[in-house]
């Protein structure tokens, strides 16, 4: 009885069915039709800021998303255009990238490989970002640009120091602002001898992974080139919160200098660690005794309070500088939140706005095109003098900032100041030394 | 079929239905509407989804069956990641070769820190586990830089041996895993009005990987071998006193659950050619224990639900940020809409550990069975209701 029924439907359903199989070739769309993944076709384009929102460095993180937004601002032509106006490229207008509006989503690295990935694929893969940027690790930066080459999207790289980034693990879709550690050394190094004498025994105390390693290396190679002696590098675990049993053994050594390769967090206790032990009043072989931290940024000089007067490193920039782009990014980003931002603020708005820039003088969003217009791109206006983005690794190259903790701080916020600017010659390197190939731009689809 | 029984039958058969249509179910609204923030149907979630679905059946087999409650399972994921991309880089980029070593590779792990491991039970056990898996991670971190890439992560490079496709021009661009020529990247997009659907090669594959790692798990459940695992939970030292050796049915569990977890890290590492550190971290252990319960510990579809439920959360919800919440409350007058955002927004965005952490309260006071006991009670509701109306029909039954 009821068989009849089920036949009608199921004749019904096989017929749907099949009218589905048959329109299937005409409706499918396989990826292959856009020119190059994420191609926007819409009045807008997306792009992808993938910033550590949770972990360690969720501050520098909440201060690269605030110059984001305030670059989109003004990409968009809202604001008061902060850099647009110095920059030395006169391509973008504030109507947006090639007259697409700019829009954008976030995603939390949380300062993991993994997650990183995952939020970075999802943008891509979900909601047609077209350039990730962000990140404020190099091993973060190292696998989310591995990600990019693979899925055909641009890489602007966040703050990122190791070396390996536009090194060992370079690729054609990635771009590094941000100064590397070999600059960090390069830099410090002429200072320190000058002011400690080169004849001094140094000892290194290195955060257990990569970026330690390569900073370690560079600090390493150029303290010794002018003739200091390395006494012992010992190596901390990175969630290490306590160094008093790293400091102590540092005073039996003989060594008259501490180098700190530690960031954020870490080197935030062990300087206070070192401090407290009273290791700056020390006299060692007639020396007084010094403690170094190669890469500085505000943010940490803010945690690790009064300890860091006195004490140089070298930064990628400081909100104190005098020149015109600096100060028109300080005043729009001041103007909308208040106070002065991070190295990070400025190198990832400065990514942002390159990028922009690439995609209008090339006239596409076309990775391969992106690449070719940002390759050997020089300019001026964004902070750091004049720059080059170097075609070799993708890195780009500019004056290196080397920093002291001020002894009398008038804010919160002005807790370092300059010491010297190295000028670019003398921290450019030969972009074969540390392997790696960049490989061929991958366009996707 | 497959020598199951009708339930299990059933069950599988609806698994394999669920993951065959998960593009479209994931993905219930049109593109562009202010809904398809929720759409979780795109490839690399869907990947996500299975694999930690295989990871979890196969933590369940161990900590469901057996009550042993491993705090370092993810020490195998890392293992299997890390064996399989150097089978990408030193073999080939087929996956095939890259899931056999891992899940060996993993198995020998397992069977080294279990035998050491199972010596305990009970909080030793899982202390023993974790530190195993700690010490693993810091291994993989900083010691074993040079095997393991370090906090960067092992990558492919482009002058990788690569055996077996040698010869093969790259052309400047790292080949993509894929299997016999189709590339697990590949992805096909079907349009059917506002929806996007997209089917992606990888993710299928994941999925028959997934419904082959279920039917073991079945089979396991049901065997002989599994009432002995059972048995264990129940009181492991009657067992000892009736003159049984239990050890070595909680090696082979703790080993077939080594392997589950190196199959997934294999398939992730397929999926997404790179192995981090942080996947052996203690919180990624963590992360496939709170799976296991919230989906139901000791059931079978319970920890591919709970997988999915975290993952979807870990995505979807942490990518709300507050630009998104003061689009949604638009239509209300600014004081309002500013409350509103204020109340949501410490749940959303980075906030999402915290609703995670309250779901996942609720669920172990309210539903110890975990999602799978939900579901359950919602259906005898249903059923129960049947029954009335079936009363109210005339009984044929002979009376008491």
């Amino acid at each position: 009885m009821s068989k009849t029924n089920l036949t009608r439907r199921g004749l019904l359903r096989s017929g749907a069915v099949a009218g589905a199989g048959v329109a299937l070739p005409t409706i499918f769309t396989g990826s292959s039709v856009a020119a190059f993944t994420n191609e926007p076709t819409g009045s807008t384009v997306t792009l992808g800021f993938n910033v550590p929102q949770t972990g360690p460095y969720a501050d520098e993180g909440a201060d690269e998303l605030r110059a984001y937004e305030l670059a989109v601002e003004h990409l968009n032509g809202g604001g008061d255009g902060g850099m647009l106006n110095t920059f030395s490229s006169k391509a973008l207008n504030g109507s947006g990238i090639l007259g697409k509006k700019v829009q954008y989503v976030t995603g939390d690295t949380q300062t993991k490989s993994d997650a990183a990935r995952a939020s970075a694929k999802s943008m891509i893969e979900k909601d047609g970002a077209v350039m990730i940027t962000g990140g404020s690790s190099s091993g973060v930066a190292v696998a989310v640009q591995a990600l990019c080459q693979e899925a055909g999207v641009i890489f602007m790289a966040g703050l990122t120091h190791s070396n390996d980034t536009t090194g060992k693990d370079k690729r054609a879709n990635g771009f590094r602002h941000f100064f590397n550690s070999y600059m960090s050394g390069a830099a410090l190094a002429p200072i320190l001898a000058k002011n400690y004498g080169t004849d001094r025994k140094a000892y290194h105390l290195t955060a257990d992974y990569n970026w330690g390693y390569t900073t370690e290396e560079a600090i390493r190679n150029s303290t010794e080139a002018m003739g200091w002696e390395t006494v012992a590098a010992v190596k901390t675990p990175l969630t290490q919160t306590d160094f008093s049993s790293y400091i102590a053994p540092v005073l039996q050594s003989g060594a008259d200098v501490l180098v700190l390769n530690h960031y954020g967090g870490n080197m935030v206790n062990s300087l206070t660690n070192a401090v407290q032990f009273g290791l700056r009043e020390k006299v060692v072989n007639g020396k007084n005794f010094e403690i170094v931290v190669p890469l500085y940024s505000r943010l940490m000089a803010k945690g690790a309070g009064a300890n860091v007067k006195g004490i140089y490193g070298s930064t990628n920039w400081h909100w104190s500088l005098q020149d015109e782009g600096t100060k028109a990014f300080v005043k729009s980003f001041g103007t909308k939140y208040g106070f002065p931002p991070s190295q990070a603020a400025h190198t990832c708005y400065v990514q942002a706005l390159l990028y922009a820039d690439a995609v209008q003088r090339a006239g596409s969003f076309n990775p391969c095109a992106v690449v070719e217009a940002l390759e050997g791109f020089e300019f001026d206006g964004m902070g750091n003098g004049k720059t080059l983005y170097r075609a070799e690794d993708h890195q780009c190259f500019k004056d290196v900032l080397v920093v002291r903790g001020k002894e009398n701080p008038t804010s919160e916020f002005d807790l370092l100041e300059i010491v010297e600017i190295t000028p670019v010659e003398q921290v450019t390197y030969d972009a074969s030394i540390f392997g790696g190939q960049l490989g061929t731009c991958n366009p996707g689809a | 079929m497959f020598g199951l029984d009708k339930k299990d039958t059933m069950l599988l058969l609806l698994v394999a239905a669920l993951t065959a249509l998960a593009p479209f179910l994931l993905n219930p609204f049109p593109e562009g509407s202010a809904l398809a923030q929720f759409n979780a149907g795109y490839p690399d979630l869907m990947q996500r989804f299975v694999i930690f679905g295989i990871f979890a059946i196969g933590f369940n087999i161990l900590f469901g069956l057996t009550g042993y409650l491993s705090f370092g399972h993810a020490a195998f994921l890392g293992v299997g990641s890390y064996a399989a991309v150097w089978m990408f880089k030193l073999l080939s980029m087929n996956v095939l070769p890259a899931i056999v070593l891992a899940v060996v590779m993993s198995g020998l792990f397992a069977l080294l820190i279990g035998y050491v491991s199972l010596r305990r039970s009970g909080i030793y056990f899982s202390i023993l586990t974790l530190a195993f898996a700690q010490m693993m991670f810091a291994l993989a971190y900083s010691v074993l830089t040079p095997i393991t890439g370090g906090e960067t992560g092992l990558q492919l490079a482009l002058d990788d041996p690569r055996i077996l496709d040698g010869g093969v021009e790259t052309g400047g661009n790292i080949p993509v895993p894929g299997l016999f020529g189709m590339e697990m990247r590949d992805s096909v997009q079907l349009e059917l009005g506002a929806w996007v659907f997209t089917f992606n090669f990888g993710y299928y594959f994941a999925a028959v990987v997934m419904l082959i790692a279920f039917y073991i798990a079945i089979r396991i459940f049901r065997s002989p071998f599994g009432m002995m695992l059972r048995a264990i939970k129940a009181n492991q030292q009657r067992l000892n006193y009736t003159g049984l050796n239990t050890r070595p049915y909680t090696l082979a569990a703790f080993v077939i659950s080594g392997m589950y977890a190196g199959l997934a890290g294999a398939l992730m590492a397929s999926m997404d050619p790179l192995a981090g550190a942080e996947r052996m971290f203690w919180t990624a252990s963590g992360e496939v224990v709170l799976m296991t319960i919230l989906g139901g510990v000791g059931t079978l579809i319970g920890p591919i639900l709970g997988a999915g439920a975290i993952k979807y959360m870990e995505n979807i919800i942490s990518k709300i940020n507050s630009d998104i919440l003061h689009n949604w409350f638009a239509f209300l007058p600014d004081g309002l809409e500013d409350l509103l955002v204020t109340l949501v927004y410490p749940f959303i965005g980075k906030g999402w550990h915290l609703t995670l952490g309250i779901i996942f309260m609720l669920v172990v006071i309210f539903l110890p069975g975990g999602l799978v006991e939900g579901g359950q009670r919602v259906a005898r509701l249903f059923k129960s209701k049947k029954t009335d109306s079936s009363a109210a029909k005339p009984q044929t039954e002979p009376g008491e």
